[in-house]
């Protein structure tokens, strides 16, 4: 019984579940979740950015432009986003979000770069 | 024992209205409501975006506020249905087919406040339930050794996987995939790093909070961005006096409250069946058994009345096997169970007996929270109604913001969130691909303690598998396991037959 040997048998069964259901295909291909018709990379690419910008600004630039560019670059992912109504939305955030998480809650980020 | 319970439950009901505990009952539950009507937005992401915030404070405000959450969130999903003939959240489905034609008859406050006192009868009586069911079961499970727990647990997971939404083999491909990910991180009798990939950042696990909200959160965005349309409440008027139901219509809603309520009850004794199960089940019943079964579709007032009282009532019964026996039925309890954990709070059958508090003051906020929900609901129904039309674009990225900054104060780490982020992409490819999240989350939670318990009996009986069929109780509930999926192979195989249109629930045709 060694840490292996559940992992072991859990993989063992998915095998079998994911091989069964490959040769079997009981199911209608896609169901209510598929939408392949319309793919929306725009916005899939602006949600994936925004997070990522708020990794990596947070670490290097601070909890206010993190938080804006994380709001602001995925407001733009939406069609009818304009450039004016997603900064303001983000700047609203930002302030909300600052004085919940870094004055309320003191959550360990500096708001700037140059405070650390 | 009636009287032991009511002494625990009357020093539940001090916990509960000490001024603090009160104050995040009430958060809790005006949260719930207020996500519960949001377009897009879960019960699920609201209690795993608060859940960091709640690790400061002690562990009874945090559980009454999030499982304020939970059960408020159902609140506001039915004002969705009923006004304006959306599903937005899976319980409330059924409510639509009677609920909205209500509505365009000019009756939508009536059929709301039938709404509201169904939900509170079937919520009191879950309590009642969970106050005299949670210690019978308890004192049962005191007896249970590794091998009947981790049996219990199996079943758990095999039905939680399979009796849910979708189709069962893939519900069970998800349990085991949360399984695994529940593995993830130093082994607990070896030490030995497991999935960890030479991370060192990965040797602590992966954290729950991010799994919820990479789940529930990034991976719903992610799948609604752009496809929901802003909903218009322009024409949609309910006022306070609206909502006065006539007293005819509170005589044609008595008993469907009451069956509604039982059904409610029963299926949350069963493990994997939820809300959404017993609301269909309690409408299909209340069909059947009406005289005038041809008056549902168009506006039948019991049509509305039975369904949401056993949503209410099967909401508080699935407490019951999550706080007396430590096993989730669904995602959200799940998630509960998981917040208890974090706080140290080992959940099963000693929970009740080391953590009275947690428990009866757990209870005594189920009544206080229904009742500030029925004051929050009645007076507030135009803000509610309004709150409907909030457009998805402001909403998703405010939301964006609350989970990278949530998931980063747990632990202070970027690559938290960067975990959030992937979880959330590959969540959103298994929804594509027609398999839910809400069983890798009750593998998650469950995995490590279903592991824990099987290597503990396989080391007691000397690595014999025979321990698991020896022992009665845990035989009992293998065989009960192998019915389930016997029961499953039987569906399949009769579906396969007649080559019917793929639908896990038999008794969708019911309706």
């Amino acid at each position: 019984m060694g840490p292996g040997y559940v992992p072991l048998y859990l993989g063992l069964i998915l095998i079998f579940l994911g091989s069964f259901m490959a040769i079997r295909q009981t199911e209608p291909v896609g169901g209510a979740n598929v939408i392949l018709d319309r793919p929306e990379w725009k916005g899939w690419a602006c949600i994936v950015a925004g997070l990522v910008a708020f990794i990596v600004l947070g670490q290097y630039a601070g909890l206010v432009p993190a938080s804006f560019a994380c709001v602001f670059i995925s407001a733009m992912g939406d069609r009818r986003a304009t450039l004016k109504g997603a900064a303001i939305l983000s700047a609203c955030i930002t302030l909300f979000g600052v004085a919940l998480f870094h004055f309320l809650l003191k959550v360990s980020i500096p708001l700037f770069w140059w405070q650390s | 024992m009636i009287a032991t319970a009511l002494l625990d439950l009357g020093h539940g009901f001090a916990v509960a209205l000490q001024p603090d505990n009160l104050l995040y009952c009430f958060m809790g539950v005006l949260i719930g409501q207020i996500v519960g009507v949001l377009p897009g937005m879960g019960a699920m992401a609201a209690i795993s975006l608060l859940l960091p915030l709640t690790f400061s404070m002690n562990p009874v405000a945090s559980i009454l506020m999030l499982s304020g959450i939970f059960y408020g969130s159902q609140y506001g999903g039915a004002i969705c249905s009923i006004l304006l003939n959306l599903p937005c959240h899976p319980p409330h489905a059924v409510t639509c087919l009677d609920g909205y034609p209500l509505t365009q008859q000019g009756k939508g406050g009536t059929a709301l406040m039938i709404t509201m006192i169904g939900s509170f009868i079937g919520a009191s009586f879950g309590v009642t339930e969970m106050i005299f069911f949670s210690p019978v079961l308890t004192k049962m499970a005191l007896q249970f050794g590794p091998a009947d727990i981790f049996s219990i647990m199996l079943l758990g997971l095999l039905a939680g996987s399979t009796m849910a939404k979708g189709s069962p083999i893939k519900g069970i491909a998800m349990t085991c995939l949360g399984l695994l990910l529940g593995m993830v991180g130093l082994d607990i009798y070896t030490g030995a790093p497991r999935f960890a990939f030479g991370v060192t950042k990965l040797f602590d696990g992966v954290p729950i909070v991010a799994l919820a909200l990479g789940m529930f959160g990034i991976a719903e965005f992610l799948k609604n961005m752009n496809r929901l349309t802003t909903i218009s409440t322009a024409n949609v008027k309910v006022s306070f006096r609206d909502m006065r139901p006539t007293r005819e219509d509170i005589k044609k809603s008595i008993f469907p409250w009451f069956r509604g309520t039982i059904v409610g009850s029963l299926c949350s004794l069963i493990p994997g069946t939820g809300p959404t199960i017993a609301s269909y089940v309690a409408y299909a019943v209340e069909k059947k058994t009406s005289k005038t079964p041809e008056r549902f579709g168009h506006g039948a007032i019991e049509g509305v009345a039975a369904p949401e009282a056993a949503t209410h009532s099967s909401v508080q019964g699935d407490f019951i096997p999550t706080m007396s026996l430590g096993i989730p039925g669904d995602a959200v309890m799940a998630l509960l169970l998981g917040a208890l954990i974090i706080h140290g709070i080992q959940p099963g059958p000693l929970l009740i007996g080391e953590h009275p508090d947690i428990f009866w003051g757990l209870i005594a906020s189920f009544w206080i929270g229904n009742i500030i929900l029925v004051f929050l609901n009645v007076p507030l129904i135009g803000l509610w109604v309004r709150l409907l039309s909030v457009p998805y674009r402001y909403l998703y990225p405010s939301a964006l913001f609350f989970i990278c900054i949530g998931v980063y104060s747990v632990n202070s780490s970027f690559f938290e969130v960067g975990e959030t982020l992937v979880i959330g992409v590959i969540g959103y490819g298994l929804l594509l691909l027609d398999f839910h999240p809400a069983p890798i989350l009750l593998g998650f939670v469950l995995g490590p303690r279903v592991e824990e318990n099987f290597r503990r009996a396989m080391i007691i009986s000397d690595g014999s598998f025979k321990t698991f069929v020896d022992r009665p109780i845990s035989a009992v509930f293998l065989a009960l396991c192998a019915l389930l999926i016997g029961l499953q192979i039987y569906f399949w195989r009769r579906r396969a037959r007649k080559e019917r249109p793929f639908s896990a629930l038999p008794f969708d045709a019911v309706l």
